[in-house]
């Protein structure tokens, strides 16, 4: 595995409200697991996917614990490609301060540039 | 060329573990191998042996163990998202093995698919 050519492109791909579902959730699970296995990682926000990253959630009224926090640790395990899609922030108001992580913001045909680039895309 | 498929929903509920069954046995039977079936979300459920069909239905646990014994394909289930659902050893079906998300990670980088089934 230290040869740079075993290292793999994965993409995972956010495309939930980060409740109402458990997807994001462990899709969040998976995502630190696989950071320590060395792969080149990225993380795409699309759709209601984004909502994860939305500042000052609150889930007290669901009973539900909150884990918009955990997306601040992914660049302490080197997971720092996080790609936002700008349509799906626009159409739902939000702008990049109203996110917890810095991200890159790009359009939907560049995401999908990178999506083509992958080994492996992982939806949640 | 080596596959292999992850399952992120539970049986009868939704297709997605009828789909990758069948995929599973089209590409075999193309001469493919399939390495693993990797299951998470509440695809976790595709390993309880506990389901009783009607005899009438398919029995989508069976068709695990089946592909598992006949065909050599691991049937793996992730222990995180089993221990949330009720999946552990005592229930789990022929075949199949709890195992961690880190064999997921192996299994997407030895094959040259991985190839996702769910909503």
């Amino acid at each position: 595995m230290s040869e740079e050519q075993d290292i793999k492109k994965i993409m995972h791909v956010m495309r939930r409200a980060p409740h109402g579902s458990i997807y994001t959730y462990e899709g969040l699970e998976m995502i630190l697991i696989m950071a320590a296995y060395e792969q080149d990682l990225s993380v795409a926000f699309i759709g209601d996917g984004i909502y994860a990253l939305k500042k000052d959630q609150d889930t007290a009224g669901i009973g539900i614990k909150g884990f918009s926090k955990t997306f601040m640790a992914l660049d302490g395990y080197d997971v720092e490609k996080l790609y936002v899609d700008r349509q799906s922030l626009e159409e739902r108001g939000l702008t990049e301060d109203d996110l917890v992580v810095d991200v890159e913001v790009m359009d939907a045909s560049e995401i999908g540039r990178l999506m083509n680039e992958q080994d492996v895309v992982i939806h949640h | 060329m080596n596959i292999g498929i992850l399952l992120k929903e539970g049986p009868y509920n939704h297709q997605a573990a009828d789909t990758a069954f069948k995929f599973a046995e089209a590409a075999i039977a193309k001469g493919h191998k399939v390495d693993a079936i990797f299951l998470y979300n509440d695809g976790v459920i595709n390993a309880t042996r506990l389901g009783d069909p009607p005899q009438d239905d398919r029995n989508i646990a069976a068709r695990w163990t089946e592909l598992s014994l006949k065909h050599g394909v691991e049937v793996l289930a992730c222990i995180a998202a089993s221990k949330r659902r009720g999946i552990n050893d005592e229930v789990m079906i022929e075949g199949g093995e709890i195992t961690g998300l880190g064999t997921l990670t192996d299994i997407a980088i030895r094959n040259d698919r991985l190839l996702t089934f769910g909503d």
